[in-house]
């Protein structure tokens, strides 16, 4: 605990100005520690008149450390709509709450999301705390990381998941870093080691060449970011309870510096790879952007999306977001279909985890190969149409 | 504008491998480069300049020999580098890595605008520029495909959503990240390389910058790695044989539990 020596403070105020966390105040003249002080110490250095020490620091960071429970998971929304991570965060959320015998809980930011608070509760979460306001309809970094930082401050929970989408990899760094809390990104693994309750957190690292396990020993909450696509989705239960909480929100936690303008919903990309269970990719072999008519039918006809190497991205004959690789995006489909592309370790690193692979190459020798479950060899201009065919044909009967 | 660019020298991932036996990562004969997106953030950083006027400097944190990423920064078109160097750095995550990003950026003093590649290729973690905009208290946007518009109080911006982008209006000063789209970057011109060999890179040890102990490095990192391990193999491929009919029929059989 932070001790503030009542006759050595001159209340100058220099801890409260130095204090990241606002969790120091002078009040007449003396000064005063809020419950949001996290004993950081920044203040007892500062301090000229030795007024602050922190009192068995060693022991009360672990007692703080028990002052943190329950699991949670960051419900992310775009255009009122509940993004699939959601459901997969929902799905290990619970897993781990069950665990470690305590509440799942579920923040759900947005506006008119309201009636979606009842998914989240039948996909298991105990608890949804509600966030729904016009100026949460737009995604700004500012406000949702202070909505979500109060929050956080307020119910301490021991756990925070949210998805490694383009949202939740922009506002949780944000959040972590003024709570001081370890982050974990891209998450593909996550478990409770049972003899002290820590979260183990698995992610790939140098491209997925080598996998690393983190954990936050002195910091709570201990929060990671999860890779879409990985953790199967919740089982949904109609009759699992669950209470729906109210955020209050007040005008300064949603003032922003940042002006939404516009958005901007991409013809034929309102799909996110990342968030797809097949994908037909095409790369350099494909030839043209009419080429890539082969991959869209082959897509349609397994209700997958099309990827792309960087090659098929630079030529122009498909846009950026459906870029896979290390300058794109990375997947993790069931099934990856990837046609015409050679398989530079720039584009496997980005697909390697897939489950199932299927290589169509005319040679033989192409890397891609080394990365399959399964290849083709041959003439993808008379394969892919083949085997669009065949699907037909097969779902047909 | 005065902008900042965080660049990050890194091994080229294609060369990187857990050395079975010491389970380490067996980084030799491994080249270093430049992260790909920071060349796209310095690359915009030099156009911006070239339209308004200013100065770009490039920062990074990491060993002396990174100094190299700086000078191929100044050949491309950077003023000044400075690099944050220093023992006690070593084993930070991203927490301690923006912490001492943010006591260097307070070193150099005034900008307008600091820009980062949206990640860096060794971790993939995208979380330092976020941290740094918020250690710094600045307005920020991640993941930036196009600048619209600058001017020397406000910038507006293009940034990529998983479903399209949205076009956003910060007050500077503010920070960005970038990715591969917003630009071509350009290759370092003779003049430029000579200005980078002989230009002189600042070098600030944590003292210089007046980094705490107890927020740097390892000490300072509160994500503490306990395991490092190879992914598993896939198991057997299997190459089809046969006319392309042929081997279509056999995928189809394979492949029948996702149709």
């Amino acid at each position: 605990m932070l001790i503030v020596d009542a006759d050595k403070c001159i209340g100058c105020g220099v801890c409260e100005e130095n204090c990241a966390f606002a969790a120091i105040t002078v009040v007449d003249g003396l000064a005063v520690v809020a419950d949001t002080c996290t004993l950081c110490g920044s203040c007892v250095d500062e301090c000229e008149v030795e007024a602050l020490h922190i009192e068995g620091a060693e022991k009360k960071i672990q007692a703080d450390l028990s002052a943190w429970s329950g699991i949670w998971i960051f419900a992310e929304s775009r255009h009122g709509v509940i993004a699939p991570v959601a459901f997969e965060l929902l799905g290990i959320g619970r897993k781990l709450a069950d665990q470690r015998g305590v509440q799942l809980t579920a923040v759900l930011f947005g506006s008119g999301v309201r009636d979606s608070a009842a998914d989240l509760i039948a996909s298991g979460a105990d608890k949804v705390l509600l966030a729904d306001h016009p100026e949460l309809l737009q995604y700004r970094e500012d406000v949702f990381g202070r909505v979500l930082e109060q929050l956080i401050r307020e119910h301490k929970p021991e756990v925070v998941l949210a998805g490694a989408t383009a949202i939740g990899r922009s506002v949780i760094p944000q959040v972590a870093t003024v709570l001081g809390a370890g982050l974990t990104a891209d998450c593909t693994g996550l478990a409770i080691r049972e003899e002290d309750g820590m979260l183990l957190q698995t992610r790939p690292a140098f491209g997925g060449n080598i996998m690393a396990t983190i954990e936050c020993p002195h910091s709570r909450p201990q929060m990671a970011t999860v890779r879409p696509n990985v953790m199967a989705p919740a089982e949904i239960d109609p009759d699992h309870r669950g209470e729906v909480i109210e955020v209050e929100l007040t005008d300064d936690l949603l003032a922003s510096r940042v002006e939404v303008l516009e958005t901007v919903i991409s013809e034929g990309e309102q799909v996110n790879i990342q968030e797809i269970e097949v994908l037909i990719a095409g790369g350099r072999g494909v030839e043209s952007e009419k080429g890539f008519d082969l991959i869209w039918e082959l897509a349609a006809e397994l209700n997958g999306a099309v990827a792309a190497s960087r090659a098929a991205v630079d030529a122009g004959w498909i846009s950026y977001p459906h870029q896979v690789g290390q300058t794109g995006k990375t997947v993790c489909p069931k099934l990856y279909i990837a046609c015409g592309i050679s398989g530079a370790i720039q584009h496997a690193v980005g697909m390697q985890s897939a489950e199932t692979v299927v290589a169509i190459n005319r040679d033989a020798n192409a890397s891609i190969f080394d990365f399959a479950t399964y290849g083709l060899v041959g003439d993808l201009f008379e394969i892919v149409p083949l085997l669009t065919k065949k699907i037909q044909e097969q779902r047909g009967s | 504008m005065d902008i900042i660019v965080c660049v990050k020298q890194v091994p080229d991932a294609k060369d990187v491998r857990l050395d079975p036996e010491t389970n380490t990562l067996a980084r030799e004969g491994v080249e270093a480069i430049m992260n790909p997106f920071d060349r796209h953030a310095l690359e915009e950083a030099v156009s911006l300049k070239e339209q308004l006027g200013g100065k770009v400097t490039v920062l990074s944190m990491g060993p002396p020999q990174a100094e190299a990423v700086l000078r191929e920064a100044i050949s491309c078109g950077a003023d000044a580098g400075v690099l944050v160097s220093d023992r006690a750095f070593a084993g930070a995550d991203t927490w301690a890595t923006s912490y001492t990003l943010a006591k260097a950026v307070e070193t150099i003093g005034d900008f307008d605008l600091i820009l980062c590649g949206k990640q860096a290729i060794d971790g993939d973690t995208a979380q330092v520029g976020p941290g740094l905009a918020a250690r710094m208290d600045l307005p920020y946007v991640t993941c930036v495909q196009k600048t619209r518009e600058a001017t020397d109080t406000g910038i507006q911006v293009e940034r990529m959503m998983d479903d399209g982008y949205d076009v956003l209006l910060l007050p500077l000063p503010a920070l960005l990240t970038v990715v591969k789209d917003i630009n071509e970057p350009r290759v370092p011109s003779l003049k430029g390389k000579m200005k980078a060999k002989k230009a002189k890179i600042t070098v600030l040890s944590a003292a210089d910058i007046g980094a705490e102990e107890q927020y740097i490095g390892l000490a300072g990192s509160p994500t503490q790695v306990v395991n490092v391990f190879s992914p598993e193999p896939r198991g057997d491929r299997q190459v089809f044989t046969g006319t392309a009919e042929e081997q279509v029929d056999q995928l189809v059989d394979q492949i029948k539990g996702y149709l």
